[in-house]
């Protein structure tokens, strides 16, 4: 077999290696809006103008399960929870599509009246309405936008990605089931950018009578993240895995929606050789043999071809996704009943 | 006709030799002999799927088993020992053969041959040859890593990779034949091309290439 970044073979090769950690900071938006390619939203009666969208921004739903037969990975919102909140508090079901924004920046004018609420990481939000008059807005919390009122959201305090829910939901043509960008495979709706018209659709349930969700932001210090070994911790040596429960972890400016980089105390290896690529979850901390491990997000390939130490709890990953470069990750090994290490056949 | 990396021990367990591994609190991984067992595992799961799957990522040594949130992994684990082969006949009647035409003008094909040692005739007639499986996919949507072609066939990679692979490139490397969906970077060692459409999302299904797919390449005249 072909070398350790490529071990099924790859045929990308080095420049386009599986099984890497993601390739520096997120890219550039695409130019062509999200709808450019659907008529019905050429003028839609309620929507979104996007008027700037900062590092990143991107529709994102929960994405496409069950498709991996046709190369096709599970990808949707990176804080699962947060996007469902913020459906929630609008009134739409929690699969609804919504906007996922990277570190502030968001700038969007209504078109119609629409019923709003962020959530994630706490962005300071501001609303200018046409007549030029401003007003600071909650997080966690229903608002409405009348016509031509604008929603500017700030660099959030604390952790990376908030999440706006327009009531009604965001309904570009769904792409395989989903209208979550895949930023790693470029399935779905393109990235947005200034100029984009997003459609809303016609809400189906009644608001909730709630309409604060008091809910404790992300913190700004230390991240613990429980974490279950294996697949291929006996890979690694017992050092290693005493490493990776007990030493700080800190989150580099490597990261994307595919992963973050982690640079801490380097896990080392107790055996040589290659591991053919193999199925990759959301929450693998991947290593490869510099020994700093990649933890991966929702965007993370299908496969991989470094071998997988451990795997964050799936109701931790949320949090994960909420860290930034510079926070230390702490990882502690979980005990849940329900994962229990299946013996060995 | 033959067919390698098939199951032919119908009724028995799909694979006595298995080892589940933990794969965090929503998946298992189960590790097997070789590319055949996998293949065996994934066919009968696919045609009899144990309760709570929500879906699986074949690779040449394990078949990941992506589970629902709810389902009960010691359970899960305890039913994927007991999968038993398909019956071949049902295999095989559950397989889709597709036809690709290929020009066999690939920027590789003399390399190919020199590394091979056949003439550039014979590998075309190498590759056309055997009736090819898809046994995987990942790298990008559509992409299939087929098996099953002739021993003779097995190349190393391209010592550099290209940086754009035109889409419908027909490569070979290692054990596996494939075919770039769309253009990418790409490493593998080109000896034709198809106009065949790989990958489409406004088609059902998108991709041509999925898992237990068979393929038959015939050289476009």
């Amino acid at each position: 077999m072909p070398g350790p970044a490529d071990s099924t073979a790859h045929p990308a090769g080095p420049a386009h290696p599986e099984g890497t950690a993601p390739a520096g900071p997120v890219p550039a938006s695409a130019a062509a809006s999200a709808c450019a390619a659907a008529p019905a939203c050429d003028a839609p009666q309620r929507g979104l103008r996007v008027l700037a969208t900062g590092m990143l921004a991107v529709l994102q739903d929960l994405g496409r399960p069950g498709q991996a037969s046709l190369g096709v990975g599970h990808g949707g919102a990176a804080d699962r929870g947060a996007l469902a909140l913020a459906n929630r508090l609008v009134g739409n079901p929690v699969a609804a599509a919504g906007i996922e924004v990277t570190f502030g920046g968001l700038g969007v004018r209504a078109i119609g009246h629409l019923v709003v609420a962020v959530t994630g990481a706490p962005c300071p939000l501001r609303t200018t309405a046409p007549d030029g008059r401003a007003r600071a807005r909650a997080v966690n919390a229903v608002f409405h936008l009348r016509p031509g009122e604008e929603l500017w959201l700030d660099p959030p305090a604390s952790g990376l990605r908030s999440y706006l829910a327009v009531r009604g939901g965001i309904t570009v043509p769904p792409v395989l089931g989903s209208r979550s960008t895949d930023t790693l495979a470029n399935i779905g709706p393109d990235r947005l950018s200034a100029g984009a018209v997003l459609p809303v659709g016609v809400a189906a349930n009644p608001l909730p009578a709630i309409d604060f969700a008091p809910v404790p932001g992300p913190g700004g210090d230390e991240v613990w993240l429980r974490v279950l070994f294996g697949p291929r911790d006996d890979w690694f040596t017992a050092e290693a895995r005493e490493h990776l429960v007990t030493e700080p972890y800190l989150v580099t400016s490597e990261m994307d929606r595919v992963g973050m980089r982690l640079s801490g105390p380097a896990l080392a290896r107790a055996r040589t050789g290659e591991l053919p690529s193999e199925g990759m979850v959301r929450g693998a901390l991947q290593v490869p043999p510099s020994g700093q491990p990649t933890l991966f997000l929702a965007d993370h390939p299908l496969t991989g071809g470094y071998p997988v130490i451990a795997v964050v709890v799936d109701a931790d990953i949320d949090r994960a996704a909420q860290a930034r470069p510079g926070q230390r990750i702490r990882f502690r090994a979980a005990s849940s009943p329900g994962a229990s290490r299946p013996a060995g056949g | 006709m033959t067919h390698p990396d098939q199951p032919s021990d119908a009724g028995r367990p799909a694979a006595p030799d298995m080892r589940v591994l933990p794969c965090g609190s929503h998946a298992l991984l189960v590790e097997l002999p070789d590319l055949r067992a996998v293949l065996g595992l994934y066919d009968s799961l696919r045609a009899n799927p144990p309760a709570g799957v929500l879906d699986l990522v074949p690779a040449s040594t394990t078949l990941l088993v992506k589970a629902v949130p709810s389902a009960d992994l010691a359970r899960l684990a305890q039913a994927l020992r007991e999968v038993r082969y398909l019956p071949r006949q049902q295999a095989d009647a559950q397989a889709e053969t597709v036809r690709i035409s290929v020009h066999y003008q690939g920027p590789d094909l003399a390399e190919v041959a020199a590394l091979t040692g056949l003439t550039e005739r014979e590998v075309v007639a190498a590759h056309t040859g055997t009736l090819w499986r898809v046994a995987f996919c990942g790298f990008a949507p559509g992409f299939g890593y087929l098996v099953g072609g002739d021993d003779r066939l097995r190349v190393p990679r391209r010592t550099t990779s290209r940086v754009r692979v035109p889409a419908g490139s027909v490569a070979l490397a290692d054990r596996f034949t494939g075919v770039y969906p769309v253009a990418t970077p790409g490493g593998w060692q080109l000896i034709g091309h198809t106009d065949a459409v790989l990958w489409d999302t406004d088609r059902q299904p998108p991709a041509l290439l999925r898992p237990g797919v068979r393929v038959r390449f015939v050289e476009a005249t």
